[in-house]
């Protein structure tokens, strides 16, 4: 023992090697001591992971509620029983609805193209968040796809009825003959139908019209065609007649419910995911600056044993990793709690759906975030001087 | 000076750093040879730079100017990865606050030291004769906190020739510990230097724990004094 290894360059260099390819293997040593460093600060370990998971909550439940959302407007519009859909000239986004301006006139006028078989017009006016109270013909509406089956009550007879889906009812707690104040006017429910039918809250075209103060106004007109195979080429027929009116088929227009197709949604996930990553960064910037403090004298003997800056780098991006992966997880399960929220307790018609193959994308923008957060403290802890840490207090 | 090179040959070796705008001389050309297999205490006042000579030796510092052999390996000229690589299995240090890792038991210090010494993490049998010998075996699977501080010390001593180093240095390994407890560490570092040849080097204020060296070095205002 005590025997001086008198060894030349090429002996180091190839030792080196050799200690690389063991460090790049999982070390079982390390794996502990990272456990074990992480259990040392328990507070600050838990505080770490829920504030990772809030993160990857956060951006899994904006995620969850725009796709929920939209493919349930999807839904609803496929149950509406027509082939094509046309809208008001300018209408570009899939989700503006805002205004009534075509003439109910029009729909005649398309009734009489060649293939069609029905069309109706409806009015559709924006409540709060994703809710809008839909104006309909009912006779024409039933003709088309195939009629509301309510559950409670029946269709609307008096001008103030109003007609809900059961999720709507369920969350407002609505029965039949129950009152709602919608639109500064007072509507008086009077039936409770199986939800997927075109629109959640539906009352009579006319009234609609005239309480918004758009008499004869439509936002947008319904076709049924006699060969639904054809509903192409009697789209693209329709557009050379009408080419200022945006008109698609319903598999079409359908199909640009997704949050890629909106623009605004797309832009808003992209803010919150920037947010998430940032307060991921910051927590993470915070639990390892301390730790960092925290351990300098730990660092300081690790050093003066003859660990390496990249393995002193390793061991707190390991930390992090696991807290990353972690926080991840318990991210992932908090959105079925989010979810179970929205379904009691949300307004607004808001349908968080799981989106899975979000899953491994937030939890690589946490991986990302944290990491980020671990580069400042791991550079402080692999400059500090080894003789400064070993006499810290 | 023979013609031969000393196991550690320290020459004109000064030290000077700065704290705040002031530099400070912690080393004034201090000249040392230690042969292989010497157990030498150092002693001197506090600021005599004791500690700043056991950081140059133990790599974790470089010299301002003057050079220091180990084994023939000249340390003056060592880049900051060549120290890093020399501490591995060049040098043990034992501590006067043991610096054990808190989150790790016992066993798990000495192996994480061997493993980054490049050496596995076995602890082989002739090392579990030295681990009985600190008489700590039975307490490996300890964490720090639930050991005494002689208990401590010795596991940091096992530590610190876990990868065989050419020199062991321990920088007032006693100086937390009562005279039992002191008595017991020297024996032991004793018994290290002639069972297994280890050099060591200690600083020391206590002239009691200095008796158990082969020698003592004295220094004063960064220089060798006297030679005992």
């Amino acid at each position: 023992m005590g025997v001086f290894r008198d060894e030349n360059a090429a002996a180091r260099s190839a030792r080196d090697t050799q200690q690389q390819e063991k460090y790049s293997r999982i070390s079982i040593l390390l794996t502990k001591l990272t456990f074990a460093n992480l259990a040392h600060r328990p507070v600050r370990t838990l505080l770490s992971i829920l504030a990772i998971a809030v993160e990857v909550t956060m951006i899994l439940t904006l995620v969850g509620v725009s796709n929920g959302t939209l493919h349930e407007s999807a839904r609803r519009a496929r149950g509406s029983g027509a082939d094509i859909l046309v809208r008001a000239p300018g209408a570009s986004s899939a989700l503006t609805l805002s205004s009534s301006p075509m003439s109910d006139k029009f729909v005649n006028v398309l009734r009489q193209e060649p293939h069609i078989t029905l069309a109706t017009g409806t009015m559709v006016q924006p409540l709060e968040l994703f809710d809008t109270i839909t104006g309909i013909d009912l006779d024409q509406f039933t003709r088309m796809s195939g009629g509301f089956r309510f559950t409670q009550g029946g269709p609307p007879v008096n001008d103030m009825d109003m007609i809900v889906d059961e999720p709507y009812a369920r969350e407002k707690h609505l029965k039949v003959g129950s009152t709602v104040t919608l639109l500064t006017q007072k509507w008086t429910i009077s039936g409770i139908y199986e939800p997927g039918k075109l629109a959640r809250i539906c009352v009579k075209l006319p009234v609609l019209q005239r309480v918004t103060g758009n008499p004869g106004r439509l936002s947008q007109v319904y076709l049924k065609v006699d060969d639904s195979g054809k509903a192409q080429s009697i789209v693209d027929a329709l557009r050379k007649i009408y080419p200022e009116y945006p008109i698609y088929t319903m598999e079409y227009y359908t199909s640009l419910l997704q949050v890629s197709s909106v623009g605004l949604l797309r832009n808003f996930t992209y803010v919150v995911i920037g947010v998430a990553m940032i307060v991921g960064f910051i927590v993470v910037f915070m639990a390892m600056y301390t730790a960092v403090l925290e351990r300098t004298r730990e660092i300081g003997i690790l050093k003066a044993v003859g660990s390496s800056s990249g393995m002193i780098l390793s061991m707190l991006l390991r930390e992090t990793l696991l807290l990353a992966v972690i926080g991840t997880i318990v991210g992932i399960l908090l959105t079925y709690v989010t979810q179970w929220l929205i379904v009691h307790f949300a307004p607004g018609g808001m349908t968080q759906e799981t989106v899975y193959a979000w899953w491994p994308i937030t939890g690589a923008i946490a991986i990302v975030g944290s990491l980020a957060g671990a580069i400042v403290p791991g550079l402080k802890a692999v400059r500090q001087d080894a003789t400064e840490a070993l006499s810290y207090e | 000076m023979s013609s031969e090179m000393p196991f550690i040959q320290v020459r004109q070796l000064t030290k000077t750093y700065r704290v705040g705008d002031v530099d400070v001389h912690a080393l004034r050309g201090m000249d040392l040879d230690v042969a292989k297999g010497e157990f030498i205490a150092v002693v001197g006042s506090s600021g005599s730079g004791k500690s700043t000579l056991f950081n140059i030796l133990g790599g974790l510092t470089p010299p301002s100017t003057g050079s220091i052999h180990i084994g023939g390996k000249d340390l003056s000229h060592m880049t900051n990865a060549e120290r890093t690589n020399m501490r591995k299995n060049t040098v043990g240090f034992v501590f006067q606050k043991y610096n054990l890792l808190p989150t790790l038991s016992a066993e798990d210090n000495i192996k994480i030291v061997k493993y980054i010494g490049g050496n596995g993490t076995d602890l082989d049998s002739p090392f579990q004769d030295v681990l009985h010998l600190l008489g700590i075996a039975e307490r490996l699977k300890h964490k720090p906190r639930a050991l005494s501080g002689g208990q401590q010390q010795r596991v940091a001593i096992a530590r610190a020739i876990v990868n065989r180093p050419a020199i062991l240095l321990a920088d007032e390994p006693t100086g937390n510990l009562d005279s039992q407890n002191s008595t017991a560490v020297l024996k032991l570092l004793k018994d290290l230097n002639e069972r297994l040849g280890q050099t060591i080097l200690m600083i020391t204020h206590d002239e009691e724990a200095a008796s158990y060296a082969h020698r003592r070095v004295h220094m004063k205002d960064g220089k060798l004094v006297q030679t005992a």
